[in-house]
């Protein structure tokens, strides 16, 4: 269900851990299979449990626990807006509401296109670059205002 | 020992006590859910705070470990204060259904809400609903009654062995379950029930049927395994509706396996007996006791008379009572025949011990052992609560290894573990033989060829595991017991217990395998491989409890009369000429003698159904009928105390009467491992329908490994035809990589399967 | 950003320069001196504990506890595998300085690990990194290596017997993960939960081995502390409060960012730094200490210099540093709706009085702000938090209340005017 270049890194992510102690990649790993297959299915988890030797029900906790897991399918960009009080207090909820106007589509929602996801987040631990937007799980977009923000989305197909 | 005061009282308890610990041992009672003493402490529930003197905080008394010196109040406006604001955090989202749960008047919620909880409440908004789900044929589930006190999901993980449930989301919206379309197939999974603190894990075949203060109690002992099962039997209207455990910490602890839970199903089945049938002319026609009583008893004594008193048998199982073993085997004796014969399923019949073999050691004693070889036992199927024992005892620290056809995971760490042919299982012991002696620089054991045999890494690292060990012990399984070469087998372990200075035991295949070895209601040997005249069958369905059914069944047809004493029509119509119906154990009195050697006596939990009778008390009035000597018992009680003649310890042993010699074995071909599934054990377990509908109850597969698969051009998922001598059967194909080349793991005793033979012999494969 | 330095963690780092962080540059600022100067002067475990007493540095997470005190705790004979961890999970709303000391600096942070690994003869560490600043995970990750080549981390380091590994590991999403017990569960790859304690971590800790965590601040400072000396440290700020800390500020001020003052600064201070109130509004109030820290009015705090003794004489938490800055314009009912949802959408639930209070807070607070309040709702809510405060398991069940105590006692009456006119006394942010 991986490619060759996952289950490397993988291989990588598990090469940290003592050899009785492969659990502790699950987060990596599903995150891994998660970037490859962009959501992770319940197929997708049980695939990663038996990789790493955990009963699949433990993978599926993992996956439900943190929030940056996506377990239904997401746009081609996934758009994380914190909203959480620091922020908020320097346009993090206005970033929000403006997304949510541009896109037409709310939070948790993707565009008809199937090209964005809009999620609220909490804190990022980047307040001071309010409003923040975290892109695909992966990229620290800063000082999101208006103008940046239709900047960022005109850069991304 | 550290000197504490709990509400004022003073106490001494061990170091490492926890608060809880202390506080049970004087009998003050601090109200909690996830606290369980077998699981690991979670401290979630916070219902335990109690008040730690110099403490700011209520401590939850489950965690809190004990210091010299404390003084813990466990009544205090702290500590109440904190209670009761637990449990108002507990019921805010708990739905109340109290009127259509099962659970309630034994809910330990509804019970610590009368003393802790308010009237009102003050949480106005929304309540939380939760979807239940589909947790299989056995456990039902309403999950918005759910607390998340997570003794479920730490069960499963810690007890059963393989985490099936968990605790996915977070926060508000975390839900026990099991993995997406996955159902939970422990063998021993209906302990969550017992655990659930609240109604969100019911019976699913209780539900709905009683509440629990219309149901009488009842003690009795579990029918099915050698382990000998303690259980409160409840009871309303004369029908068994629950079955739960007795809590016996030497024998069952707290726990119980799903058939010994979950076969009652069967006590209430539509096929149940209710009154004596006698065929004539080809066509059933009940009876009155008396006619039936005398129709067997002059139809056994023509035979006796006309063709000698070889010429019958009786057979039964060893999930049969003490009292009925005796009586059985006394009117044969009386009849003049010595044809008794209880291990139905046993290939070999060649070896003799010095007493009846048995654990050799108690329960506990071989849970607490520093390494144990299992050899011939898929042990989580045959003694699901014995193989959970041993799990927790690896955690402590022994060393578990197994030698057997298969590689089935016990769900624990083994120190080593040998796959063989199932007709080389004899020679996988010579190996480890071979890998002590070297260990320990012998040169030669008695009675034993050491030559040729191969010593493998495996066999030097269960050598290894057993090195240096105070107490050890090697047990035998079903799958030992049932092998063709089971004298030889036997003796081998037994020379190897000897060489590593371990205890040799013998796991009981059924309830009472010890108790029929006690009665000398074992020796007569196969009873069908030369058809006799008559038999009498004692809760015995030949197709079914036979290792090679399909001679048992020409023989039983091919009889002139065949007496069934059954609780159940079915297989007994087809072939007997008078049917006896007798109770099942739930409706006698009687004795089940376990693997420990203890001889556990129960009374019947419901009268007999209609006109029913206990099986001793047919054999008391048969015996009479015939005339026969010491037949006159008053009670069940009277037939056990002769039964088990004084000191049963002294007649326990597995020592060999006489040495054999033992040699290693070629074997080459395709040869089946057959075993009998779990729930095909025996006949409750088989007409316990919630049973039958689990993954273990799920239709036979013939199973190979991949190379096996190969060589017979089977493929995965598609249909095989298996040849046994004179049967066949046709089974879906599976893979089970974990068997040695040229094993096809065929289930016995099954409906698919009864026309095959011998559980271990060379068979023919080929695609259907 | 702005990055203000007056302190150790970023001393001589060129926030204009993309290439500061990488070793060379962290060498040619006297990065690795402290490790060689343990390695080649032949400094023993006890004179680095002793150094980190005598610097008087105090965890940087938000608890404070003293760092030498902790580390002195470590079995350092123990015969078994021991571990050390650093928390970067920095997910306390206001907080974003462990995010700026790995971009920015990550070798101080790494050279500071392995000393502590020499000083507690532990050989394998893990940084737990926060899931949503990925790139800062990459850029930790990068650095590993550069530090891996030039012979400062991994086997025989500086071609000693001493061999230390250290790995990045990553969150994914949970605020929870950022209490140190949650942390060891989710760095064992499993749902963040925290454990009971005792035991701690330093008996029972990472894959139940004795455990040291500290903060990526704290372990940052241990360079410093080691090649300077622990006194000199202390010096830069003041008697139990000592060395330079990182203040992020977050809010209403002109530049937000993070400050590296030593402690003991006043707070009007700080907010000059910071330029000032933004659009020259008023100041309201400040959360001093990251969210879970009581809010603390303007007039109070202005009187306040920032260490942990003077926050904590005020009423509130020094916590992290975190300091969020309020306007005349902030609506305190909405500020604590978005907090409360934060704690009770952030709550793990596995306890109870956290698991089901935290859901009442928020809903309760979020029908006072949409009009819906009811006079009781103000008892309700301190009666309710009174129940969780004090009985979880982790402090987040307290972190949850204390926002919520602390907006009650300053600012009841703005609370008592949106239940009686459904509405707020100010626009609200």
């Amino acid at each position: 269900m991986l490619t060759p270049e996952s289950l490397a890194q993988i291989d990588r992510e598990l090469a940290k851990y003592p050899a009785d102690q492969r659990r502790s990649a699950t987060m990596s790993a599903l995150r891994i299979a998660q970037v490859e297959h962009r959501w992770l299915t319940n197929e997708l988890i049980e695939f990663v449990a038996g990789y790493i030797g955990i009963a699949p029900v433990a993978a599926y906790e993992v996956a439900t626990f943190y929030n940056m897991f996506d377990r239904k399918p997401v746009g081609r960009h996934k758009l994380t807006v914190c909203t959480n009080l620091p922020c908020a207090l320097s346009g993090g909820a206005d970033a929000g509401k403006y997304l949510q106007q541009k896109l037409g589509i709310g939070y948790g929602e993707t565009t008809a296109d199937g090209r964005f996801t809009l999620m609220e987040g909490e804190c990022m631990g980047a307040c001071g670059y309010a409003p923040v937007m975290l892109l695909n799980n992966h990229s620290m977009c800063s000082h999101m205002t208006p103008d940046a923000i239709d900047k960022k989305l005109a850069e991304l197909e | 020992m550290l000197e504490i005061e709990i509400d004022g009282k003073k106490l001494t308890v061990p170091g490492g006590s926890t608060v809880m610990d202390a506080a049970n041992s004087v009998g003050v009672h601090i109200p909690h859910f996830c606290y369980h003493k077998k699981l690991s402490i979670a401290a979630n529930c916070r219902m335990c705070l109690v008040q730690v003197e110099k403490a700011p905080k209520p401590l939850p008394a489950c965690a809190t470990p004990v210091t010299d010196g404390m003084k813990v109040y466990t009544h205090s406006d702290m500590a109440v204060k904190a209670q009761k604001g637990v449990m108002e955090f507990l019921l805010i989202n708990h739905p109340l259904d109290c009127p259509i749960c099962d659970q309630g008047g034994e809910c330990q919620l509804q019970d610590l809400a009368v003393g802790y909880g308010q009237s009102a409440s003050r949480y106005e908004e929304e309540k939380r609903v939760v979807p239940n789900k589909n947790l299989g044929p056995l456990i039902s589930t309403d999950m918005t009654r759910c607390i998340h006190c997570s003794r479920c999901v730490r069960f499963t993980e810690e007890i059963a062995g393989f985490q099936e449930l968990g605790m996915p989301g977070r926060g508000e919206h975390t839900e026990v379950m099991s993995f997406i379309g996955k159902t939970v197939s422990s063998e021993i999974s209906g302990n969550v029930i017992d655990l659930c603190p609240v109604g969100a894990l019911t019976s699913k075949p209780f539900r709905y049927s009683a509440r629990t203060w219309e149901l009488s109690r009842r003690k009795s002992v579990s029918p099915h395994d050698g382990l000998g099962a303690n259980l409160v039997v409840q009871v309303k209207d004369h029908r068994v509706k629950r079955v739960l455990p007795l809590e016996n910490e030497a024998i069952n602890e707290c726990w119980l396996a799903d058939r010994d839970r979950f076969s009652y199903e069967a006590l209430n089945s539509e096929e149940r007996l209710t009154r004596p049938l006698i065929k004539q002319g080809g066509v059933w026609q009940e009876a009155d006791w008396q006619t039936a009583l005398e129709y067997v008893a002059n139809g056994l004594k023509d035979i006796v008379d006309a063709h000698g008193a070889n010429s019958i048998a009786g057979v039964a199982t060893e999930h049969a009572t003490l009292e009925e073993l005796y009586l059985l085997k006394q009117l044969f004796a009386g009849l003049g025949s010595q044809n008794v014969e209880t291990r139905l399923r046993a290939a070999d019949h060649g070896l003799k011990t010095v007493g009846a073999t048995w654990l050799g050691q108690s329960i506990a004693d071989l849970a607490a052992s520093d390494a144990v070889l299992v050899i011939g036992s898929t042990l989580r199927k045959e003694q699901p609560l014995l193989a959970q024992r041993l799990r927790q005892a690896v955690k402590k620290g022994m060393k578990l290894s197994a030698l057997n056809p298969h590689a089935d995971d016990l769900l624990t760490t083994l120190a080593g573990q040998i796959v063989v042919r199932p007709d080389r299982m004899v020679e996988g012991v010579l190996s480890l033989i071979k890998a002590v002696a070297e260990a320990k620089n012998i040169a030669a054991v008695s009675q034993i060829d050491l030559a040729g045999v191969e010593v493998t890494d495996a066999a030097r690292a269960i050598a290894a595991s057993f090195d240096g060990k105070e107490k050890t012990a090697i047990v035998l399984g079903n799958i030992a017991q049932q092998n063709p070469r089971y004298a030889e087998l036997h003796a081998a372990a037994a020379a190897l217990a000897e060489l590593t200075g371990a205890t040799l035991g013998v796991l009981g295949t059924a309830a009472n395998s010890v108790g029929a070895q006690l009665v000398g209601a074992t020796g007569a040997g196969n009873v069908f491989a030369e058809p006799k005249k008559a038999y009498v069958l004692l809760n015995t369905e030949v197709e079914f409890d036979v290792a090679d059914s399909l001679q048992a069944l020409r023989a039983v047809q091919g009889a002139a009369m065949v007496v069934a004493l059954s609780s159940f029509g079915s297989c007994a119509l087809e072939h007997a000429d008078v049917i006896l119906p007798v109770s099942p154990f739930s409706e006698t009195s009687g004795t089940f003698v376990n693997m420990e050697g203890k001889a556990q006596s129960f009374n019947g939990v419901v009268r007999p159904l209609g006109e029913t009778r206990p099986a001793w008390k047919v054999f008391r009035v048969l015996g009479n009928l015939l005339g026969l000597a010491q037949f006159n018992f008053d009670s069940s009680e009277q037939v056990r105390d002769i039964a088990l003649n004084g000191d049963v310890a002294a007649r326990l042993s597995n020592a060999l009467v006489t040495p054999l010699t033992i040699k290693p074995q070629a074997a080459t071909g395709v040869v089946r491992l057959g075993e009998v599934p779990i729930y095909q054990a025996d006949m409750l377990t088989r007409r316990a329908p919630a049973l039958q509908a689990t993954v273990d109850g799920a239709a036979a597969e013939l199973k190979a490994n991949g190379v096996t698969l190969a060589r017979l051009g089977l493929t995965i998922g598609g249909k095989a035809v298996i040849r046994q001598g004179q049967g066949d059967a046709q089974l879906v194909v599976a893979l089970d990589a974990g068997l040695a080349d040229d094993v096809v793991r065929v289930p016995a005793n099954h409906p698919l399967t009864r026309a095959l033979g011998a559980f271990v012999g060379p068979v023919e494969v080929t695609q259907a | 950003m702005t990055v203000y330095v007056k302190g150790v963690v970023f001393e001589g780092v060129d926030f204009d320069d993309p290439n500061s962080w990488k070793l060379d540059a962290y060498v040619a600022r006297g990065g690795y001196a402290a490790l060689k100067k343990i390695l080649q002067t032949g400094m023993t475990q006890d004179e680095i504990i002793a150094e980190m007493k005598a610097s008087s540095l105090r965890g940087r997470g938000g608890a404070g506890f003293p760092t030498g005190l902790k580390w002195s705790f470590m079995p350092r004979n123990f015969p078994g595998q021991k571990y050390l961890v650093c928390n970067t999970d920095e997910g306390e709303p206001g907080t974003f300085k462990d995010l700026d000391i790995i971009v920015n600096n990550p070798h101080a942070l790494i050279e500071g690990m392995i000393i502590g690994g020499f000083a507690m003869g532990i050989t394998v560490g893990y940084n737990y990194i926060h899931g949503e600043v990925f790139e800062a995970y990459e850029r930790f990750e990068a650095a590993l290596e550069e530090a891996r080549a030039a012979g400062f981390l991994g086997d025989n380091i500086l071609g000693t017997d001493f061999c230390f590994q250290l790995h990045g590991h990553h969150g994914y999403g949970a605020y929870i993960c950022g209490e140190e017990t949650a942390l060891l569960e989710s760095l064992e790859g499993k749902k963040g939960q925290p454990r009971f304690k005792p035991p701690f971590p330093a008996s029972f800790g990472l894959y139940g081995k004795p455990t040291t965590i500290n903060n990526t601040e704290t372990f940052a400072s241990v360079p410093y502390i080691i090649r300077e000396g622990g006194q000199k440290f202390l010096e830069l700020g003041k008697p139990n409060n000592g060395g330079t800390k990182l203040f992020s500020i977050s809010g209403h001020v002109n530049r937000p960012g993070n400050y590296e003052i030593p402690l003991g600064t006043p707070f009007s201070e700080l907010l000059e730094m910071a330029g000032g109130m933004r659009g020259g509004k008023k100041l309201k109030a400040v959360i001093p200490g990251g969210s879970s820290a009581p809010v603390l009015p303007a007039d109070i705090m202005m009187d306040c210099t920032m260490d942990y003794d003077s926050i904590a004489k005020a009423g509130s938490m020094l916590g992290s540093g975190a300091v969020i800055v309020m306007d005349e314009t902030v609506c305190m009912v909405k500020a604590l709706e978005r907090l409360s949802y934060f704690y009770f959408e952030e709550s793990c639930g596995q306890c109870t009085p956290c698991r089901e209070g935290t859901g009442w807070l928020y809903r309760v607070v979020h029908r006072i702000e949409h009009g819906q309040g009811r006079p009781e709702d103000l008892d309700l809510l301190l009666s309710v938090g009174a129940n969780i405060a004090g009985r979880t398991i982790c402090a987040l069940g307290d972190a949850a209340v204390m926002p919520v105590q602390g907006m009650l006692k300053h600012f009841r009456a703005e609370f008592e005017h949106h239940i009686e006119h459904k509405h707020c006394i100010v626009p609200g942010y």
